[in-house]
């Protein structure tokens, strides 16, 4: 399994390592020169050392199957992946403006209403959405932030730059899998951290609690802050128990919760101790059987009645989700320049908006060249991939937007970036993404870098780990490699 | 830093965590001491296998599910059979699944020991059948869970999580050791007893074997000989193993430790009262009368007592039965939950 550039081919695909044929870029120069010095026998020594070492650790992800949930280990690329601090510096500060005008977004559309009575956003997309929650109306939570936590997904065209291709601005997954991912390639390649300067990311934890802590309804030193998670069989268990491990907090079920004269204790030894912040990895229609589903027996009942009055804060904000929505994406480079009044930094994917009748029939005509998604679908469910989809299922597919345009957004195939991953021949290049992580609270942070993504399967763009993906350590390091 | 709380959630996991990791141990323990044991007893006594299955209280699972009581069907239910809830494979999935779901209060490093024990026991379960790799598996066994207890002895602050683990070892501990002390002084023995005519008892070269190994399966060998200065004999063992104060796997001690971690935690009163009350039991138990009769009552006694103490420990800090049942339904069907609760009647009735 030697590595040879010379016969590594990705095609007129951007290359994250390899530029033309035989040449890698300035950045990854010592990498490719170091794999590329490794023996077939050293190479597969490494991969079997980090299947080892995320075995021992215990990273694994649930899959939702007809036979029952599995507990899978995290599947894993040793090749990191690199991406230079200059380029990075300018994305982040796309991505920091991008949530800040979303946070305006959500915060009017639950207040004023100002961007439909102005007509910038049309106000019937708000009446046909599903994520927009009446019992929101009117409230004012800390510093006017609903989604506190955001992972957005970016990917490369064939010009090597940074689309943005959609936020989760609901329960945004994978950030444990990105600090994990760091510590595995450490134990893999510990001599390549010798030559390359690169920024660390294990502030996430501290960071995510500072904002926590900061949004808590008193002013306390040590707010009872809780990771409120679904169970055991949620897919993003593990993520949920290593964050609440990693800030120290308690990481708690529905049952472990109760809400008195609208405050929320939960369950302790000692008795009930009352909960300041509680950061929830539920959906929403599960967080509060008096509120939404009515047998959801996930949450906790009376716990929006608590927030409502203040007592207790989440993150997100019941209804942030109002924003992650495939057809509101559209309109984020309208409402930075709303909002903020500056020019948006990072661009949208090109989208086309079926709700509109002239895009509708242009999406109609063109589907065999198109990617057709639905508004509130996440983890690459439910959508078309028009090039590889036969005509019946094109077909079958069309009645769906005719029947609900207003569900379904379109947008040209891009071409996902590739990155060399390693298989049993030696590495081939493979599509990736990049979900890098925001959080707004007081102040914004995001994460240097972010959870790379790879659709391990040749040719494949489907990067969701619930469909097969994987992933890859991601480095933000100094131009010039060292 | 703030005052640590804990959640009664959490200290229900870590407290089955923990006697799932020492019923995995004792049992390894057990078996091995019974094979060693039935190879020295003369071919043809009618001592066999499935007294080891009585011994874990499992028979009636046992007898549902094989016709014969050979070796091969009664170590594989009793070391790899997922479908025995107290099997060792059994007792170590569920012990991870507990450390699983309590990775924020437990060391990392304790739950990569616990996750590696158990994928090392899936992997080499199936081996342990025949008797050349059998000693080698369950030795490796005992000593992951040894190194487990020094590891989080040695790395975890001892607070209310080191408490409940503590709570839930002695507590299995105590259970165990009356187990074995049933099946040396009850079944055992009287079986042996049985099969000699009675003017030629063929006990009496036996006698102490039995006992010797009754000492080795809980460690109890070499510290029985620097305590008890009389050759090995039923007495003596069955004192010591109730009442000895430093041995740390006498019932009496197992009952101090648990009135130790009691005292720290909250509302412990009615819990305290009970290990008082088996205490007293033991102390003032009188051995040789035991002996003569009625010890296989007093030992059913006092298991009953001891399942009293879960019981009471499960009032005072778990949460309330009702949410455990919602909490079943909501993750349909919890399987940890469903064998924790058939766990407490197999073993502890």
């Amino acid at each position: 399994m030697r590595i040879d550039w010379k016969s590594y081919n990705p095609g007129d695909f951007y290359d994250e390592v390899i530029s033309t044929p035989a040449y890698p870029r300035k950045t990854a120069r010592i990498l490719a020169r170091y794999l590329a010095s490794l023996s077939s026998e050293e190479l597969q020594l490494r991969k079997s050392s980090a299947e080892l070492a995320i075995k021992t650790m215990g990273i694994s992800f649930t899959v939702y199957s007809e036979a029952g949930n599995i507990d899978r280990e995290w599947p894993f690329d040793i090749i990191p992946r690199i991406i230079s601090e200059t380029q990075w510096r300018e994305t982040s500060k796309g991505l920091e403006q991008r949530l800040r005008a979303l946070n305006c977004f959500i915060h009017d559309i639950y207040n004023d209403q100002k961007i439909l009575k102005d007509k910038v956003v049309p106000a019937e997309l708000l009446a046909d959405s599903v994520n927009f929650r009446k019992e929101c109306i009117g409230m004012k939570p800390a510093f006017n932030v609903w989604a506190n936590i955001c992972g957005t997904d970016l990917i490369r065209d064939k010009d090597g730059k940074f689309y943005v291709l959609e936020d989760n601005l609901r329960v945004p997954s994978g950030v444990s899998y990105m600090l994990e991912n760091r510590k595995v390639t450490k134990r893999v390649f510990p001599e390549l951290f010798e030559n390359y300067n690169i920024q660390p990311i294990t502030e996430y934890p501290s960071q995510l609690f500072d904002m926590l802590a900061a949004i808590s309804p008193r002013p306390l030193d040590y707010p009872e802050i809780v990771v409120l998670t679904p169970g055991i069989y949620n897919s993003a268990y593990f993520e949920h128990s290593f964050l609440a491990q990693q800030m120290g907090v308690e990481l708690v079920e529905g049952s472990d919760l109760v809400v008195e004269n609208d405050c929320v204790y939960m369950r302790t030894i000692n008795g009930l101790a009352r909960v300041d912040v509680i950061y929830r990895r539920i959906d929403d229609m599960f967080l509060d059987p008096e509120a939404f589903y009515k047998d959801s027996t996930l949450g906790v009942p009376g716990l929006m009645r608590a927030w409502l009055k203040g007592n207790v804060a989440l993150a997100n904000a019941p209804g942030a989700g109002v924003a992650d929505d495939k057809v509101i994406y559209t309109f984020v480079p309208a409402m930075i320049k709303y909002y903020l009044g500056e020019e948006p930094l990072l661009p949208n994917v090109p989208s086309y908006l079926c709700i509109d009748d002239k895009q509708l029939k242009f999406v109609l005509d063109n589907l065999d060249k198109l990617v057709v998604k639905p508004a509130n679908e996440s983890g690459g469910y439910g959508m078309l991939m028009g090039p590889q989809a036969s005509v019946k299922e094109r077909a079958e597919f069309a009645l769906k937007i005719k029947a609900n345009p207003r569900n379904y957004m379109a947008q040209p195939l891009i071409s996902l970036s590739t990155a060399p991953v390693l298989v049993d021949r030696g590495a081939e290049p493979r599509h990736i993404d990049l979900r890098p992580f925001i959080l707004q609270g007081r102040n914004c942070y995001v994460t240097p870098g972010g959870l790379t993504r790879v659709a391990m399967v040749k040719g494949s763009y489907i990067v969701n780990s619930s469909q097969g993906g994987g992933s890859k350590d991601t480095w933000i390091v100094s131009d010039g490699g060292i | 830093m703030g005052v640590s709380k804990m959640l009664s959630r959490v200290g229900e996991r870590i407290y089955w965590l923990s006697r799932y990791l020492e019923r995995a141990e004792n049992s390894a323990r057990l078996m091995n001491v019974y094979s060693s044991l039935l190879f020295d007893l003369p071919r043809g006594t009618r001592i066999g296998w499935h007294t080891l299955v009585e011994i874990t209280g499992s028979h009636n699972d046992f007898d549902e599910k094989f016709q014969t009581t050979d070796e091969r069907s009664v170590i594989r239910f009793l070391l790899s059979d997922t479908r025995n809830p107290v099997s060792i494979l059994s007792s170590l999935e569920m012990a991870r699944e507990n450390a699983r779901t309590t990775r924020e209060v437990i060391p990392a490093e304790a739950w990569e020991q616990i996750n590696n024990l158990y994928l090392y026991t899936l992997e080499n379960a199936g081996k342990g059948i025949s008797r050349g790799p059998r000693n080698q598996l369950l030795q490796q066994i005992i000593a992951y869970c040894q190194q487990l207890t020094g590891l989080l002895a040695g790395a975890m602050s001892h607070n209310s999580a080191y408490n409940f683990i503590r709570l839930g070892r002695n507590l299995e501990r105590a259970d165990m050791t009356t187990r074995i002390v049933d099946v040396g002084s009850v079944s055992l023995l009287p079986t042996l007893q049985a099969q000699g005519a009675p003017s030629e008892p063929i006990i009496e070269p036996y006698e102490n074997i039995i006992w010797m190994n009754v000492l080795r399966s809980l460690s109890a060998y070499q510290m029985y000989r620097q305590h008890v200065y009389d050759r090995v004999n039923g007495e003596d063992v069955v004192t010591f193993l109730l009442q000895d104060k430093q041995l740390p796997r006498s019932v009496i001690h197992c009952l101090s430790r648990l009135e130790f971690c009691l005292q720290k935690l909250p509302g412990n009163e009615n819990a305290r009262r009970q290990v008082s009350k088996a205490q007293e039991m033991v102390s003032t138990a009188n051995v040789p009368a035991l002996l003569q009769k009625g010890l296989l009552e007093f030992i059913d006694e006092l298991q009953v007592e001891i399942g009293e103490i879960h019981g009471r420990i499960a009032e005072a800090w778990f949460l309330p039965v009702v949410s455990n049942m919602q909490r079943q339904e909501q993750t349909q069907g919890d399987a940890s939950a469903q064998v924790e609760s058939k766990n407490i009647s197999s073993a502890l009735v």
